[in-house]
């Protein structure tokens, strides 16, 4: 049985298509707004959703995803009331959806019952930012095992040597880092990750995903020249902490109409 | 499980894949140095001229005669340049900065020791330098911050989180991620992804190298007992390492318990309720909830503040190798005051947690043993913090 991502991945490959995931926070700025914001996403033209799981200390994220994270912890935030989100979210849609969230987490609650237990509530894979492919073996078996997707990493800085190891594995997606830093809109030559994406190629089959600076509809065309798909994050959460869910969805409207106006055959 | 940088099954490399390269860059750089003779002279020579090292291994006959037990003898490290242990690891990272030809250094800082000490170096290197420092901190330690800024650093407050040292540490390595091809991460203490827990220790360890030979030339033989506090680790894990096959040395690590036993009032990852988990790049005991969210640490002193711990101290702790204690507030304060009453010497707030330890040590202790404690830094920075704590306004 294949999974709801390489499903979806497929699809868009045959209708000549890029596409493009949406990370929510879970809970900021509160539950409601999380389920709204996921149903009216996909009808918005996401074809993916990133729910973030929030953590306390978020690493590789920048300031607006760290105060959403800090916005859903006040709002008291767990994992048994993400999987009641997820389990909401999935009497109305079946968009393919996967966690972000910290090591800490899942380590806590035992990776391998969170595996069972969000792919029962209707998760479909993972991403890990703070666990490289050196700590992630264990990981990998157990996703494996459960048929959920663990992200991989590709970043500017990554070697054709690393790569080898990394991505001839890769399941659903690889997500590509555009720059070195953060989460966050910001300006990024998207041309750099693009050369390092073509690379990739030679290494594995699996649909490449650039995230990170997203925030317009011209930087997501700018992105998906040599992706897949690309990854919009903070502009769309930044809105939502404004409590302005019609400018967060508009934001994704304008970059489906602009990506199919760009690439769709 | 990969085993690389492991202590036990504790450490490891739990960073964004941004950061992996300049991690196998300083450790390949570190394997190249370490053991090369003109880094070692280098190092050594820089301890020497510029940190002063070695420092005194100090007979404190007053205070021993206040306990009437073992003899206690303070190592004193407050002595060395910029007032503490952080100067040895600031250095030797440093040089290896310059040998990995990084232009600038990130550091992060909680009493603001650290920072002081990368400043430091970085002036003394010619290198520019950014400190990460908790706005809470920043407030409690004005002293330190301007030191920095005298130094040339640029010092960033950081509101995030709790505005404390773990919020500093996250927002460090977030930088670093996005400079890391021309900059160097100093990290503080024995925490952090490896190869950092290791590079640090090795750059204190002379702290326990040099206990060993001193106290042979004073009682002819090994320390009965060894005490030093803990925060992330770095000063107890220079004093330990060196005697950490030698189970006749009892070795305490004294931890910061706050206020009370309550959940954010402490400092207690290893002697109160942390268990092991996942913070800024190790495996390694940690103050969490059920949830696996990362608890606030407290404590009086800005430099044991922090909810996680060096992986070696928790590989330490299931070993027991070290005994992980702690006192509180009260207890280090009546330290401070009791060393600076009965030695003349002024400790620092960190250094004060081991000194308070031995109220609770010394009954247990007698004559003809010997006791040596970490004095880690000298307490000249705190005298605002402990006078407002005693309800005295000197500002």
């Amino acid at each position: 049985m294949k999974n709801r991502i390489e499903e979806k991945m497929a699809a868009l490959k045959a209708a000549g298509k890029k596409g493009i995931y949406v990370y929510i926070t879970c809970g900021a700025p509160d539950a409601a707004t999380t389920i709204e914001a996921v149903k009216q996403a996909e009808q918005n033209g996401a074809d993916l959703i990133e729910l973030g799981l929030p953590f306390s200390d978020p690493m590789a994220d920048g300031p607006v995803i760290q105060t959403a994270s800090v916005v859903a912890l006040k709002n008291e935030m767990t994992l048994a009331k993400e999987l009641e989100i997820l389990r909401e979210i999935r009497t109305f849609s079946d968009i393919p959806i996967v966690g972000m969230g910290y090591i800490n987490n899942m380590y806590h609650y035992g990776f391998e019952k969170f595996v069972k237990d969000f792919k029962a509530a209707g998760m479909d894979g993972i991403i890990v930012p703070d666990v490289p492919h050196e700590e992630s073996e264990e990981m990998r078996r157990i996703c494996k095992e459960n048929d959920f997707v663990l992200a991989e990493f590709i970043t500017p800085g990554t070697t054709e040597a690393r790569m080898q190891d990394t991505c001839k594995d890769a399941r659903g997606f690889i997500y590509c880092v555009s720059n070195n830093g953060v989460t966050g809109v910001k300006k990024v030559d998207y041309r750099v990750i693009g050369g390092v994406c073509d690379k990739a190629r030679k290494y594995t089959a699996a649909p490449l995903a650039v995230g990170f600076g997203i925030g317009s509809a011209e930087a997501a065309v700018e992105a998906a020249a040599h992706a897949d798909a690309v990854i919009v994050g903070s502009a769309v959460v930044k809105r939502l902490l404004d409590h302005k869910l019609t400018e967060a969805m508009a934001l994704v409207h304008e970059m489906r109409v602009a990506l199919d106006a760009n690439y769709a055959q | 499980m990969n085993t690389k940088g492991r202590f036990g099954q504790y450490g490891g490399q739990y960073v964004p894949e941004i950061v992996m390269p300049a991690l196998n860059e300083l450790e390949a750089a570190y394997q190249k140095y370490k053991d090369d003779p003109e880094f070692t002279q280098q190092f050594r020579t820089l301890l020497r001229e510029y940190a002063g090292r070695p420092t005194n291994l100090y007979y404190a006959e007053k205070l021993t005669a206040h306990y009437g037990r073992a003899k206690i003898f303070l190592k004193r490290e407050d002595l060395l340049h910029t007032g503490a242990h952080k100067i040895n690891n600031a250095l030797g990272q440093a040089l290896l900065a310059k040998l990995m030809g990084k232009k600038r250094i990130v550091a992060e800082t909680g009493a603001g020791q650290h920072g002081v000490a990368s400043a430091t170096v970085a002036a003394l290197f010619g290198m520019e330098c950014h400190v990460f420092m908790g706005a809470v901190d920043v407030e409690r330690q004005k002293l330190n911050v301007f030191r920095m800024k005298l130094l040339g650093a640029k010092v960033i407050p950081v509101s995030s989180g709790t505005g404390t040292l773990k919020d500093a540490t996250s927002e460090a390595i977030r930088y670093w991620a996005t400079n890391i091809t021309d900059t160097h991460y100093i990290i503080g203490s024995a925490v952090g992804p490896h190869p950092y827990p290791t590079i640090v220790r090795d750059f204190q360890k002379v702290i326990g190298e040099e206990i060993r030979e001193q106290i042979k030339a004073q009682t002819g033989g090994l320390p009965d007992y060894l005490v030093a506090c803990v925060g992330g680790g770095s000063n107890a894990i220079g004093t330990f390492y060196d005697f950490r096959n030698d189970r006749a040395v009892r070795k305490f690590g004294v931890e910061a318990g706050g206020h009370s036993d309550a959940v954010a009032d402490n400092a207690k990852t290893l002697s109160g309720a942390g268990e092991p988990g996942i913070l800024h790049g190790a495996f390694s005991y940690l103050l969490q909830t059920p949830d696996g969210q990362v608890v606030e640490a407290y404590s009086i002193s800005a430099g044991l503040d922090y909810p996680g711990v060096g992986p070696e101290h928790s590989y330490y702790k299931d070993e027991n190798i070290v005994k992980y204690v702690s006192v509180t507030d009260k207890e280090a304060l009546a330290a401070f005051q009791r060393l600076s009453q009965i030695e003349g010497i002024i400790p620092a707030l960190e250094s004060s947690h081991a000194l308070a330890y031995l109220e609770k040590l010394m009954p247990e202790t007698k004559a003809g043993e010997s006791v040596v404690v970490c004095l880690s830094g000298r307490g000249d920075k705190d005298v605002a913090m402990v006078a407002r704590a005693l309800g005295e306004d000197i500002e």
